[in-house]
């Protein structure tokens, strides 16, 4: 677990310092994602002890976003305020990402299928 | 309260123990009562705890600095979380490589739409800037989310909210649409539901298929990614 953390905490920290080098707008952990993704993609196969660290974090990964949800205190004015509109934009926003999404995904596979 | 509970009470209201403590005793219950609902929507963990630990906070007059001093330990592990991520990721290649062209297809398609429909209908309805930058990345797995808002001038917190209560929205819209839209390829509902809805709809798309689920872990995995190398380079563009 320990070798684990230590693979992933050298991704973020070279994430985060690339980040800030670099000037892009790309959060450090992003970053991490991304070049343990091609790490682990050039390699016939994943270590052991990082498969189940990551297994365990990944399962718990709702866990690690409870504090910044609780932050929502700071912003009961904004909910008061915008309520409807923002509802009303998520419902409307979150069905055209389906349909586009779906009917883009069918429609190429299905041209595919036909050449 | 007696003066000696509000004492102890005023002492360790100050020190990270009990903040800590509340954040996994809460999240730990509102993961076993989802469980027991199997998996009812709208008791998502999440949900839960925030509502619950802002209840606490609020009727204690507890400020969000002092509850951070003991979810910061938590908050940290965000991070390497992320990273994470990449491994159950790599596990699903050979899938995503008999599919290139429709995933790569789907994957712009409807990134683009989730950014640019919540950035168009949420400026057409009034939402203020902060509300408006912070809604932007809504359709992506929360710790990429909070990330991304911040590096655009948003809110992470309210972020947060609002990729939650997206998840909740297109894991009970999503299928129904799919159907009325006469898609019935797993591959593409599993796809859709994960663009559109991270991790609470990926859950749902296992509910339906398992190819389902895996596409859709791939949508959350590639959305998520996509999303926060696209947007702040399309703030950037637009001058903000």
């Amino acid at each position: 677990m320990i070798t684990a953390l230590v693979i992933l905490l050298t991704l973020q920290l070279t994430g985060t310092v690339l980040s800030r080098v670099t000037g892009l707008p790309v959060p450090g952990p992003v970053i991490g994602l991304v070049a343990l993704f091609i790490l682990l993609s050039v390699r016939s196969t994943i270590p052991a002890n990082l498969s189940q660290t990551s297994q365990t974090l990944v399962d718990n990964l709702t866990l690690f976003f409870v504090p910044a949800g609780v932050g929502i205190v700071n912003h009961l004015k904004v909910l008061e305020n915008n309520g409807g509109a923002i509802i009303v934009t998520l419902i409307a926003s979150s069905a055209l990402t389906i349909t586009v999404t779906g009917m883009t995904f069918a429609g190429v596979s299905r041209l595919m299928n036909r050449l | 309260m007696t003066p000696a509970i509000t004492h102890i009470w005023l002492y360790l209201a100050d020190k990270p123990l009990v903040w800590l403590l509340l954040t996994l005793a809460v999240y730990a219950g509102a993961r076993r009562i989802f469980v027991a609902s199997r998996g009812f929507p709208l008791l998502n963990p999440l949900l839960v705890s925030v509502a619950v630990i802002a209840g606490v906070l609020l009727s204690t007059g507890t400020s969000y600095g002092t509850y951070f001093h003991g979810a910061k330990y938590v908050a940290f592990w965000l991070g390497p979380a992320t990273i994470a991520l990449a491994v159950p990721l790599v596990g699903q290649l050979n899938v995503l490589r008999t599919r290139l062209l429709p995933v790569t297809a789907a994957l712009v398609a409807g990134s683009l739409t989730a950014i640019g429909s919540a950035y168009t209908i949420g400026w057409a309805l009034g939402l203020g800037p902060e509300a408006l930058v912070s809604i932007l990345p809504k359709s992506i797995t929360t710790p990429i989310a909070m990330g991304v808002s911040k590096e655009i001038g948003g809110s992470a917190s309210l972020t947060a909210v609002f990729v939650v209560i997206t998840g909740v929205l297109g894991a009970v819209i999503g299928a129904p649409i799919l159907t009325a839209l006469g898609i019935r390829d797993s591959a593409a509902r599993g796809f859709a539901l994960g663009t559109a809805a991270h991790g609470i709809g990926t859950a749902r798309a296992f509910e339906e298929h398992e190819t389902a689920g895996a596409f859709s872990g791939l949508a959350m995995g590639l959305n998520g990614v996509f999303t926060a190398l696209a947007l702040p380079f399309m703030i950037w563009v637009a001058g903000g």
